[in-house]
């Protein structure tokens, strides 16, 4: 705590006190979100990495397998989620704007289309476990490929699942985005919660992106 | 950040509409069949998309250089996941 230069100092009550400036704590929290996007590239990777493994190994029962997916759901999700991305970088810009009113419009549209993506995925599982494709005891499939369809659905299941449990929180989070905003907490100078949030989201969305044609469009072109 | 500001809401919905060509890009080269190319075009396709949405909707493009390591380093990190892994997976059946 250098007191000469104290009184020059920009006061942000938001701005906490380990931090030279409020601008140097939001470079600090951009950051550490990036960081945290880092661990998120690995844990997802273990995963993207365990389906590389088995599509080498059983490349026609993946195709298979991925033939009995809902593509025009996939297609619309990756389509909503880009919407949503495009939604949330224009919230924060109106959050730097100072645009308080945009902004909550927009926050709100973003979790209106995180909401659709989930409703269209709900729509998807419950197709498959009518269709039994859940993997587990009333798994069904083509003999000739069962065993390795079920490994396909697994992972389908965990990689989908474990995105949409991404998508879950990054509603949570935008709620209190929302209520930051409407609460005025949010200001040009106090945007960065808003461009974390926009981090997370954003990243969420790079995931679906990748899931999107290795799930979905593997097998498009067998018949 | 002030001076490109309305110049970056356009630039967003420019983002937006390449994102939606590839969307649509990616679903129709599914339905050709380019052999071993089918993945590899679906994945270039994907990173392209990805790299757009790290750039322009992340501001990697404006980020600091500390940022710009940190990115750097997940990517290379993973990369040393999968190459490593595949080293022993992609190469079982080669003797």
């Amino acid at each position: 705590m250098a007191d000469n230069s104290s009184a020059a100092t920009y006061e942000h009550p938001a701005a906490a006190h380990q931090f030279e400036s409020l601008n140097h704590q939001q470079e600090v929290s951009i950051l550490g979100m990036w960081v945290f996007l880092v661990t998120e590239i690995l844990f997802f990777g273990g995963l993207f990495l365990t389906y590389t493994v088995y599509r080498h190994w059983y490349p026609s029962a993946f195709a298979a397998a991925s033939h009995e997916m809902i593509v025009w759901a996939g297609t619309l999700n990756t389509v909503v989620l880009i919407t949503s991305s495009l939604t949330m970088a224009l919230a924060l810009h109106a959050a730097q704007a100072g645009e308080r009113r945009t902004l909550i419009v927009l926050l709100i549209a973003t979790m209106a289309l995180g909401c659709v993506f989930l409703g269209v995925k709900a729509f998807e599982y419950r197709t498959e476990f009518v269709e039994g494709h859940f993997p587990g005891r009333g798994f069904q499939f083509e003999a000739a490929y069962a065993p390795q369809a079920q490994i396909f659905f697994s992972l389908y299941f965990l990689m989908t699942g474990l995105h949409a449990l991404h998508m879950i929180i990054g509603l949570g989070v935008m709620a209190v985005m929302l209520w930051w905003s409407w609460r005025g907490r949010i200001t040009p100078a106090y945007a960065s919660p808003i461009e974390i949030s926009g981090l997370y989201w954003h990243f969420v969305d790079i995931v679906w992106i990748f899931l999107f044609p290795l799930l979905y469009l593997v097998g498009r072109h067998v018949h | 950040m002030s001076t490109d500001h309305a110049a970056s809401s356009r630039m967003y919905y420019v983002v937006f509409l390449v994102l939606l060509a590839c969307t649509y890009l990616t679903w129709q080269v599914a339905y050709f069949d380019l052999g071993p190319l089918n993945t590899l075009a679906a994945l270039a396709i994907a990173i392209f998309k990805a790299t757009l949405v790290v750039l322009f909707f992340m501001h990697a493009r404006s980020s600091s250089r500390l940022t710009w390591i940190v990115v750097i380093a997940g990517i290379f990190w993973f990369l040393i996941l999968m190459t490593l892994t595949a080293t022993d997976y992609l190469t079982r059946n080669w003797v």
